[in-house]
Parts: structure tokens; C-alpha cells; sequence
């Protein structure tokens, strides 16, 4: 049987143990130890943004790249931490104050890469998966637009990197 | 030839529809569509510059030529890409 699919965009409600249980299962890659960490991040909608009060979100995605965006940034971890394991699941659709939009678990043999490569990977989320943003308030709503990076942009990578490894 | 153009988030809000079909001359390239879309859709000009583009769900330049049948996807800004800014 196959298993939940690592990277994913869904409509349904995520599951951290799901995904943990994923990275678990995942086959061990050459030279690893093992795993001795796993490092878990929940997005959550917030209820309040730039001062004022959300009552709900709604995410959209151009649900097929999203996907080659998780592809290359799960390709990127490996690049950097040859032994960590990723798992990354974003919602979509309308959610509540308090619902996970996003999820991410990491698993590696010690607890500095899974940490690290866990802040790497929502990042680059940010940086460059085509998911946008609609806020909706009591009296109105908005379309939350920041920038799109390049995913081939280096600099944004390092930018990353640099941010995960504080 | 024609190809399909995607549109997303707020730019599909202000466009009307997610998806249209434009008939377009060979050679035609995703920012020669972008900028038919714009004449078009002139409320759409302010993205001229922060949009990026895909071609058939891959990330693409707008300098991509397109072939006949190609899906082309608009993306304005995400909501979290705050760098370099």
C-alpha cells in the first residue's frame, strides 16, 4: 500500500502525527544513521494581521507547481542535509482562526539538521509556492501580496539558509 | 496558434474569469501575452513587473516562447515572499 504522499497541497485538514509517521517510513538514505530527531512547524492562521481582526482566510494555489516548488525545495534539502528527511503539506481553501494552514516535519539523525532544515523548508514556502493569501475582516477583505522570488535567484537560497542556520 | 492563460488570487478577481484562450502568432512569448492582456484588462496594468510566469505548471521566464496549446499561468506576488524587501 502506498503511503500519504510527503509534499502535498490538500483541501483536507492536516495531520502532524500523519506526517511524522511519513518521514518515519521513509526509506534511510545512504550514510545516515538513522533518525535520532524529528522537528515539526505548524503554520496557523493567526487572528490578527497588520492590526486587524481576521475572522477567516482563504488560500488559493496553482495546485501543480506548488507542487514542483515543494519538489525543489525538498530537492534543495537534500542538497544541503544529505540525511534529512522532509515532509510538507499545505491547505488550501477557507480556514478558521486557530487551523494549521501548513505543516512541516523533518526528520534527521540529530536535532541541529531537522531544526534547521525545517526553518529552511517554510521559507523557501514563502519565498517562492504559488499560494496566495485572502484575508477576510468583519467589514471587508484583501488579497495579502508581498513578492514572488525567483527560485532560481541564489541570493534568495542563501537568504534561507542563512535563516534557518541562526 | 492558441494558448491558455491561467490567472490567479486577485488578478483573476479583477480579470473576471480563472482561465481564457487567446489565438496568438507563432513565436509569441508569455510577456506578449501578458502585455495583449493587459490592453486588454487595463486594471491589470499595476502587476506589469511584479507577476511572474509558468508555462504548462513549470516556473518559466517571460521571455518563454510559447508553443500551440501551451497553458501559460500568471502569478502575481505571494503573500509571504518578503525577500529581498
Amino acid at each position: 500500500m502506498m503511503g500519504l504522499a510527503r509534499l502535498a497541497v490538500t483541501t483536507e485538514r492536516l495531520n502532524l502525527d500523519a506526517l511524522i509517521k511519513c518521514v518515519h517510513d521513509a526509506p534511510i538514505s545512504d550514510g545516515s544513521e538513522g533518525t535520532g530527531a524529528v522537528a515539526s512547524f505548524l503554520g496557523l492562521v493567526r487572528e490578527s494581521n497588520l492590526g486587524r481582526r481576521v475572522v477567516k482566510l482563504k488560500y488559493e494555489a496553482y495546485e501543480p507547481l506548488a507542487l514542483r516548488a515543494f519538489e525543489r525545495i525538498d530537492n534543495e534539502i537534500v542538497e544541503r542535509w544529505p540525511t534529512a528527511q522532509l515532509a510538507l503539506h499545505h491547505r488550501i481553501g477557507v480556514l478558521t482562526i486557530g487551523e494549521v494552514s501548513v505543516a512541516i516535519v523533518v526528520a534527521a539523525p540529530h536535532r541541529a539538521d531537522a531544526f534547521a532544515a525545517s526553518r529552511y523548508a517554510i521559507e523557501r514556502v514563502k519565498q517562492i509556492a504559488p499560494i496566495w493569501k485572502r484575508e477576510f475582516f468583519k467589514d471587508g477583505d484583501v488579497w495579502i501580496e508581498g513578492a514572488t522570488t525567483d527560485p532560481d535567484d541564489a541570493a534568495a537560497r542563501e537568504e534561507a539558509f542563512r535563516r534557518a542556520c541562526v | 496558434m492558441r494558448v491558455n492563460i491561467r490567472v490567479f488570487a486577485r488578478l483573476r478577481d479583477i480579470i473576471g474569469v480563472a482561465e481564457l484562450d487567446r489565438d496568438v502568432p507563432t513565436g509569441t512569448t508569455a510577456q506578449r501575452v501578458w502585455d495583449d492582456l493587459v490592453e486588454e484588462f487595463p486594471d491589470i496594468s499595476t502587476y506589469t513587473g511584479s507577476i511572474s510566469t509558468a508555462v504548462n505548471a513549470e516556473y518559466a521566464k517571460m521571455e518563454t516562447v510559447l508553443d500551440d496549446g501551451d497553458e501559460v499561468a500568471f502569478l502575481p506576488p505571494v503573500s509571504g515572499g518578503e525577500f529581498p524587501g
